[in-house]
């Protein structure tokens, strides 16, 4: 733990000061250059209501932003269903997908986009499959009576496998011309095609997650204690668990839905945090969430400026991720079991 | 308040009870002891008392009312549990493992208060752990956490105090300061205690009454009755002698086994 509890609120203070100013940053940050002055009057003229007829008001009012926005929830989203998920299944190594959800969504998108192209049927589709493979996972888990916290991983395990199969299934029969590049392509995640519609479609069940998980963010400290001693304590841990996951599970599918796959982020998000805020739940997924938002802005920041074709936004999670969390695994010492 | 446990039943496998006709009652300020093998049942007992099992059949009763362990009963068992000291998934310091004692009444969508941080801080007080209330609790030893599992049930403001082993795994040190913690407890709280022991010396200098329990047969009754030489050899099949040593105006019972080896 870096900071002691007195420092905590000049934390928060700054974290979110670093959000709010990436997340301006990210509105300046792209191919075409806009001065910075401007974006600030198109912004405030947005807000009143009168975009400015030109490319660079349609740039960032209907390009910009919205994705911007999304970047945010996404990435609050994930993160907070990360911590959420370690936290309830004792396991400081579980990401969000661990139930099947990411994969079930990943196929419900793969077949969607087989039948019909990208369009709302495959959206759809990926919430609907997304939602049913932890369904499917979670009664599995149930065929031997007691639902245990290893069953369920296990039979998450089981369902990831058999949706991963079926995607190979699609990617080996859809036309190598057209829908197979699609489904590559959205298997990588992006935000290329982020617009308000996306954003009402998923802002409110991410926010609702979001809102659910934080809050019974304490409650999650008295589950990750395992079954019995939340009973002897008062809490009846199965409900609970219950409750946090679906949520959790919601929030994935839905960031799933409308980016494509994006890892690594619900499991390294909350690690940094740990290191920031502490162990406490109650602190840990407030801080989740505008660590996962700023996170998610800035690399997806990368992705659209580094290079002049967008880099898929869930490959540069991965390069980011996998080498900080190698860097945690080595510095944090023995704290994990 | 008074604490009875009538006719509990309990097995892990159908038609096989490990528990038969369990029958017991504690009074207030009494310490009792459950003694037997590996294997008998003794923390399963344990944890039919704190509802974190359930009887199959038979009750838990306190002040001669049933609690079940149904929502608002669950609440409202005024029964801390310390269960034996284990390793923890995640770090958590001293003081947020205490606090998590309050659960019970802290409500589902709330964070524990300032009474709360409070009430949890004069169990890190009463156990003594105030030193070590800021650290990680994967860093202690055995001792300090079953210390710090004490903290976090009295946390809970309990009237019937229930430790599974308690002094396992500690050195003879230890074993001693935590059975003199027990003691005070009982002594300044009013508390009731259930415990679990493989120690007889423990249970003859600690509690009032013993549940000496055995494959299918138990014993309840005053402890001084209860752990005798013909008793032990016969639950435990081991031939031991029970020594007085005086010490000032006490006289402490040792404990020696006499088989050959």
């Amino acid at each position: 733990m870096i900071c002691k509890q007195k420092n905590l609120k000049f934390i928060w203070l700054v974290m979110l000061l670093i959000l709010v100013g990436m997340f301006f940053v990210s509105l300046y940050g792209g191919r075409y250059f806009i001065p910075p002055g401007e974006v600030g009057e198109i912004l405030s003229a947005g807000l009143r209501g009168g975009v400015p007829d030109s490319i660079a008001g349609s740039v960032v009012w209907n390009l910009r932003l919205p994705r911007a926005l999304l970047n945010a929830l996404v990435g609050a989203g994930l993160a907070v269903a990360g911590a959420s998920f370690q936290g309830v299944f004792k396991n400081p190594l579980v990401s969000p997908d661990v139930l099947g959800v990411s994969s079930g969504a990943a196929f419900g998108a793969a077949f969607g986009i087989l039948l019909s192209g990208i369009n709302q049927i495959a959206t759809v589709l990926a919430l609907v499959f997304g939602i049913l493979s932890v369904l499917m996972t979670y009664t599995l888990s149930k065929l031997r009576g007691e639902s245990s916290t290893l069953a369920l991983v296990l039979s998450g395990m089981i369902i990831s496998a058999v949706f991963s199969a079926l995607i190979s299934l699609i990617k080996y029969v859809a036309d190598p011309y057209d829908k197979l590049p699609a489904i590559t392509y959205w298997l990588m995640g992006s935000f290329a095609s982020a617009s308000y519609s996306d954003l009402k479609l998923v802002g409110v069940p991410i926010l609702a997650g979001i809102i659910g998980l934080l809050l019974l963010r304490w409650r999650i400290n008295v589950l990750s204690l395992g079954d019995e001693e939340a009973y002897s304590l008062g809490v009846n841990p199965v409900r609970m668990r219950l409750t946090v996951i679906a949520m959790a599970t919601f929030i994935t599918a839905a960031c799933v839905t409308v980016t494509g796959i994006i890892g690594w982020v619900g499991l390294v998000i909350p690690h940094i945090c740990r290191m920031i805020v502490g162990e406490d739940h109650k602190n840990l997924l407030p801080a989740s969430c505008i660590v996962g938002a700023i996170f998610m802005i800035m690399v997806d920041m990368i992705a659209r400026t580094a290079t002049a074709a967008e880099i898929p936004i869930g490959i540069l999670t991965a390069l980011v991720g996998a080498p900080f969390f190698a860097l945690l695994f080595k510095t944090s010492k023995g704290d994990w079991q | 308040m008074i604490l009875e446990v009538k006719h509990g039943y309990f097995g892990y496998s159908k038609g096989h009870d490990l528990l038969q006709d369990i029958c017991f009652t504690l009074r207030e300020k009494e310490i009792m002891t459950i003694l037997g093998q590996n294997g008998t049942g003794k923390t399963t007992i344990l944890k039919c008392v704190t509802g974190i099992l359930k009887w199959q059949r038979g009750q838990t009763l306190i002040n001669g009312k049933s609690i079940d362990s149904s929502r608002k009963t669950l609440k409202q068992i005024p029964i801390g549990y310390v269960p034996q000291a284990h390793p923890l998934s995640f770090p958590y310091t001293v003081r947020e493992l205490v606090t998590m004692g309050r659960a019970r009444h802290i409500g589902v969508f709330s964070v524990p208060s300032g009474k709360d941080k409070k009430i949890a801080d004069q169990a890190i007080d009463e156990v003594g752990i105030r030193s070590i209330r800021d650290k990680l609790c994967t860093q202690l030893s055995g001792g300090q956490l079953q210390l710090v599992f004490i903290a976090r049930a009295l946390a809970g403001e309990p009237r019937v105090l229930v430790l599974d082993e308690p002094e396992s795994h500690l050195d003879f040190r230890n074993q001693f300061l935590i059975i003199k913690l027990i003691m005070r407890l009982v002594r300044e709280r009013g508390l009731s205690c259930i415990i679990n022991t493989h120690y007889p010396e423990h249970a003859l200098r600690l509690s009032d009454t013993t549940l000496l329990l055995g494959q299918h047969s138990y014993m309840f009754g005053k402890t001084k009755e209860i752990i005798t030489e013909k008793r032990v050899e016969e639950y435990f099949d081991i031939n031991v002698k029970i020594l007085p040593v005086p010490y000032k105006d006490e006289e402490i019972k040792a404990f020696v086994v006499l088989d050959s080896i």
